[in-house]
């Protein structure tokens, strides 16, 4: 699956990446996150978009898989 | 709720109660529309240390070390502490040192200009419009595909303890008087709160801050790129607060001229807060939220930080800074060249992404 990797990334990049994702491309996809700020500003973006998705998560960093 | 300061209500709570602090502090000693100010704060301590020789604003600022300190421990706390570093470290030096050299030639960071704002004083509305058009040419960069680059967590953990250990050295410095350190007699570096309260307040919206994710600059930018208002919400709410409050306590005073550690030279509200607001937006942040990320031990917004505490010098030293009077003899060439600067970095850091 398509993955973005976000991590390391300041603000705004992980919400442009995954807004250009939304726009271009239409497939689900992966996004992969290394802070509690990015986390919160793409699960803004995705509910906003009414997607749905699911989380995993581990010691290093968390993952959104992004159904649409 | 995980993290209820992320929600909303979150943020109009958090943007609402560093409003009212604001004002308090004013009313408890700081200068007038300046109860938070982080670059003119930044540019305190900067004097304070002897790194300008403006005699009239030099002052270890404890808000400045409480913000960075209380975000440092409720970062801690919530596991959010993570060392890190290593994306364009000179890149960011230079657009905190530029963003320094505008915000003095507008006289407040974009916290002060919502807070001068809040006091009636109008030229603030030019600043607020110079800001948001500094922050449009950044999101035009960022569309594009500008970027610094990744930060990796670093090796050495001591890297992100560095910025909260200076913080407390200068909280002791302060504390103790330390002999070399600087203290305005008057002027508005002699204008300000007791230290305590001072301290306090400023661990209080550290933490708040942190966990919020309080940004002006990020307000601005996300209506623009994602027609987000989340954090615009919670700006707001700071203005309006602060506004309520300064009502209450007689701070309110509407009008153009005569407003306090101001000039009305519009043309140069307007471009040295476009300046600021460019350099903000291709660094991530405004001054308070570059200060809230050194706390969670993000070395870039450090390295950010000291570009602003250097800029602050130079900004002195070099008579580029404003006063009441006007701006300095050499300000309207800071202000040309730090543009110029931010959009050399702005087109020369484009990577081929387009949004």
């Amino acid at each position: 699956m398509k993955q973005i990797d976000t991590r390391g990334l300041s603000c705004p990049q992980p919400v442009v990446l995954v807004l250009n994702e939304l726009r271009n491309e239409k497939g689900e996809f992966e996004v992969l996150m290394d802070s509690e700020a990015s986390c919160e500003n793409v699960k803004r973006l995705l509910t906003k978009n009414n997607l749905k998705f699911e989380t995993t998560e581990n010691s290093e960093h968390i993952i959104y898989h992004v159904k649409r | 709720m995980k993290n209820f300061f992320s929600t909303k209500s979150g943020i109009i709570f958090v943007g609402a109660v560093i409003g009212i602090l604001a004002a308090i502090l004013q009313k408890l000693g700081n200068p007038p529309n300046m109860g938070l100010c982080i670059a003119c704060f930044e540019r305190d301590i900067a004097g304070a240390l002897g790194l300008h020789r403006a005699g009239v604003v030099q002052y270890i600022r404890p808000e400045i070390i409480g913000l960075l300190l209380g975000s440092f421990l409720i970062s801690f706390t919530f596991k959010e502490f993570k060392p890190r570093g290593g994306s364009s470290s000179i890149i960011r030096f230079s657009l905190g040192f530029f963003a320094m050299i505008g915000a003095l030639v507008f006289l407040g960071c974009p916290w002060r200009a919502f807070l001068r704002l809040a006091g009636g004083d109008l030229n603030a509305i030019i600043g607020i419009l110079g800001l948001i058009f500094g922050i449009f040419i950044g999101t035009v960069f960022i569309r594009k595909g500008y970027n610094l680059g990744r930060s990796t967590p670093t090796v050495q953990k001591a890297a992100g303890y560095i910025m909260p250990v200076i913080m407390v050295a200068l909280l002791l410095m302060l504390v103790f008087q330390f002999k070399p350190i600087f203290f305005s007699e008057k002027g508005p570096g002699a204008m300000h709160a007791p230290l305590i309260i001072s301290l306090i307040v400023g661990l209080i919206i550290g933490g708040l801050a942190q966990r919020s994710r309080f940004c002006t600059m990020g307000s601005i930018r996300d209506i623009i790129i994602v027609k987000d208002f989340h954090l615009f919400s919670g700006v707001v709410a700071f203005a309006i607060s602060a506004f309520v409050m300064n009502l209450v306590f007689g701070q309110f005073n509407a009008g153009f001229a005569g407003q306090p550690v101001a000039h009305d030279l519009h043309l140069w509200n307007f471009l040295g807060m476009t300046l600021s607001g460019l350099a903000f937006a291709l660094a991530g942040g405004c001054p308070g939220r570059q200060l809230i990320l050194s706390g969670e031990g993000d070395t870039d917004a450090s390295v950010f930080v000291l570009g602003m505490l250097g800029g602050a010098a130079f900004s002195h030293n070099f008579s580029m800074a404003s006063s009441p009077k006007g701006i300095g003899t050499f300000g309207a060439y800071g202000t040309i060249i730090g543009i110029i600067f931010c959009l050399i970095i702005g087109f020369s850091m484009i990577q081929k992404r387009k949004i």
